[in-house]
């Protein structure tokens, strides 16, 4: 009767610290510039070096330029954070993935691509995008810098287990109709803090229809529903993922570790805190209109008025945030004006993101004075997407085909939507000033996004016909 | 660690729900600014106007409020991004703790992490809080005895886990309480090495001709 949580979790206990507290082992660290410059500059400053260097895995990604022809100084402020996350790494013997490298990517693209994600690891980064890794059967959770340098120095964290929730998407979603779209409509069923406390087993025949990358997809955004941790057992399409790929196990001892796999899986009489079913043949292609990721609707809803708000709390918030964005309560949300669309985002940048977009790109222009990114999420993704004339697509098109990295979803870099500017976007977070001071985010899928760049407005993907 | 014992003084109230990290500190405020410093950017978006100058209807801008060491906030408060530069700047203000229905969980494990404590209570009971803030009154949250005492007197329990409200008295480090247990660790990763030989990359086996 154990769940899929209990499985992952058990073989990593080393102590009970009693009160639902373990000492838990971390058996891969992904680090970037951003926290994991931080995390590398506080061991040098405490003399403290890396426990199981082999376990951990560095690569610029947020404060990078994405830029064509970029190098790790083209950001002058994210200089010293390229160049400190490349110098710690080799100070403590560390595998580094620098710009131009296969690896060098968002972090939550490049492990899965690289093998360095497994199922019934445990797997953590000074980032709360870390979930996505649990579209693999991995035990993934962001972090703090302060735990980022426990992890490091000693290779194991004090946790609270978790309660155990299981979200299942029954039937099958309808035609346009993305991982992304499936989980938007999630966070705005039951809340950005629907998952608080707990760790999210995403199931269900939907689920176990996708691909690995969309379940990374959907995994990405447990955090938007407050859970730090999502996953999806392995099976089968996981299995022969991982297969081959650089740091995978390989011959005999990946089938080995295939057979060990093979048991994450919750049991039939498992128990769940906490259980939601979602009809995923009924769930439309969804967007965000406010500045929570709970605020999504559905592309032919009209947008809400506060008066509809559940409390006096999200009333007060919900008007708040049709000011922000600069939306009318009431009126249909498609056709809304777009000026800047981004595809790219440990969300939505994988190959099979840009080959959606891709489908809905060619043949067609971007509108008119709307500037329209696409950032591969990775150095393989982009040459990959390169070796099947993706870039071509997009640039017949009029979209920009940039290096890889975080970019517009976090604007660490200096690329930033400009304030007041509205941005299709395929990233996770639509947070007051995510994009850059005063920008204004609608979150969707990648074909959506693209629909919105050759249209020029928000619109139903499902009537453009890709 | 700053250790965390009693703390009293206003209590500003910010009721807004889902009020997530990137609002408590921007991003471009983490790549250029030093942890002691990032109090000065705290809640920027809501605390400037977009020239710069600070917005006078913000909480924590009101003479009563200004330098409070206790926030009520609405609910899931620090959700999103695990930036630990979000208690840092909320530190930076002088603020020694956080009262709300609930919080993004790693910003809580983050609070824990540097001498804030973030004290949970029921919906109806922060709310109830909220409204005895408003003239900037002094509050006491007492972690020895689990305690927020309001202005007028009057005692609301709260839970903490024994360990996290052990090491906020106690101020302990947790890195230095890990490495007691080197021993066991080590113990731990040379049977797990055995059974999970393919999660260990240095084993020449878990690989295939060493080709990593």
């Amino acid at each position: 009767m154990a769940t899929l949580l209990d499985k992952l979790w058990d073989p990593h206990v080393i102590a009970d610290l009693g009160d639902g507290w373990w000492l838990l082992h971390v058996d891969r660290v992904l680090l970037h510039d951003l926290s994991g410059w931080r995390a590398m500059e506080e061991m040098r400053s405490r003399g403290l070096a890396a426990a199981a260097p082999k376990l951990a895995f560095a690569t610029p990604d947020h404060a990078v330029s994405t830029a064509p022809g970029r190098r790790g100084d083209s950001y002058g402020p994210g200089e010293k954070l390229w160049s400190g996350l490349r110098d710690g790494a080799a100070r403590n013997g560390i595998d580094f993935f620098d710009l131009g490298q296969i690896g060098q990517g968002i972090v939550h693209v490049m492990g899965p691509e690289m093998g360095i994600t497994l199922p019934g690891t445990t797997l953590v980064c000074g980032d709360s995008h870390t979930c996505t890794n649990g579209g693999l059967g991995a035990l993934a959770f962001g972090i703090g810098s302060t735990e980022l340098v426990h992890v490091l120095a000693t290779q194991v964290l004090r946790q609270r287990k978790p309660r155990a929730m299981r979200v299942r998407f029954e039937g099958r979603p309808g035609p346009g109709v993305s991982p992304k779209d499936l989980v938007l409509h999630l966070v705005g069923r039951i809340g950005a803090d629907g998952g608080t406390g707990h760790a999210v087993e995403f199931a269900g025949e939907a689920i176990r229809a996708l691909p690995v990358e969309g379940r990374m997809t959907i995994c990405n955004m447990a955090i938007e529903l407050g859970a730090k941790m999502g996953f999806v057992a392995p099976d089968e399409t996981t299995f022969a993922y991982i297969a081959g790929r650089p740091y995978a196990p390989q011959g005999e001892m990946f089938e080995r570790a295939v057979a060990a796999w093979r048991d994450l899986v919750s049991d039939e009489d498992a128990v769940f805190d906490r259980e939601v079913v979602i009809d995923a043949s009924a769930v439309a292609p969804t967007v965000s209109w406010g500045t929570s990721p709970e605020h999504t609707i559905a592309i032919d809803a009209a947008i809400p008025a506060p008066e509809q708000a559940p409390d006096a709390d999200r009333r007060a918030a919900w008007g708040k945030a049709l000011d922000y964005m600069g939306l009318d309560a009431g009126r249909p949300i498609a056709g809304t004006p777009v000026d800047w669309v981004f595809i790219g985002s440990c969300t939505n940048s994988r190959i099979g993101d840009l080959r959606e977009a891709a489908a809905v790109a060619r043949g067609r222009k971007v509108a008119p004075g709307v500037r329209a990114w696409i950032v591969p999420g990775s150095e393989a993704v982009k040459r990959q997407a390169e070796a099947e004339g993706l870039d071509a697509v997009f640039l017949g098109a009029g979209f920009e085909w940039r290096e890889p990295g975080c970019s517009l979803c976090v604007a660490a870099n200096g690329e930033r939507v400009p304030e007041g500017a509205r941005c299709a976007s395929t990233s996770n977070r639509n947070f007051v000033g995510r994009q850059g001071p005063g920008a204004r985010t609608h979150l969707m899928g990648p074909a959506m996004a693209a629909a919105a760049a050759v249209t020029g407005t928000l619109t139903d993907v499902r009537r453009l016909g890709a | 660690m700053t250790p965390f014992t009693t703390v009293t003084g206003a209590a500003a109230p910010l009721m807004q729900p889902n009020i997530d990290t990137d609002v408590i500190i921007p991003i471009h405020r983490l790549t250029g600014t030093a942890r002691e410093t990032m109090g000065q950017f705290a809640f920027e978006p809501l605390r400037y106007g977009a020239d710069g100058a600070e917005n006078p209807d913000f909480i924590l801008n009101r003479p009563a409020f200004r330098g409070a060491p206790i926030l009520i906030a609405g609910a899931n408060f620090g959700c999103g991004s695990s930036r630990e530069g979000a208690v840092w700047a909320l530190r930076g203000v002088g603020l020694r703790c956080v009262i709300a229905e609930g919080f993004g969980d790693i910003f809580q494990g983050n609070c824990y992490q540097n001498g804030m404590l973030p004290v949970t209570l029921s919906a109806r009971t922060v709310e109830e809080l909220a409204r005895q803030a408003v003239q900037g009154a002094p509050f006491t949250v007492d972690l020895i005895n689990r305690m927020v005492i309001s202005p007028g007197g009057t005692s609301y329990p709260f839970d903490i886990p024994p360990l996290r409200r052990e090491a906020l008295l106690e101020g302990l480090d947790e890195l230095a309480q890990t490495r007691k247990r080197l021993a066991e660790i080590t113990t731990w990763q040379e049977r797990d090495q055995e059974t999970r030989p393919w999660v260990w990359r240095h084993l020449p086996q878990a690989t295939k001709e060493g080709s990593t």
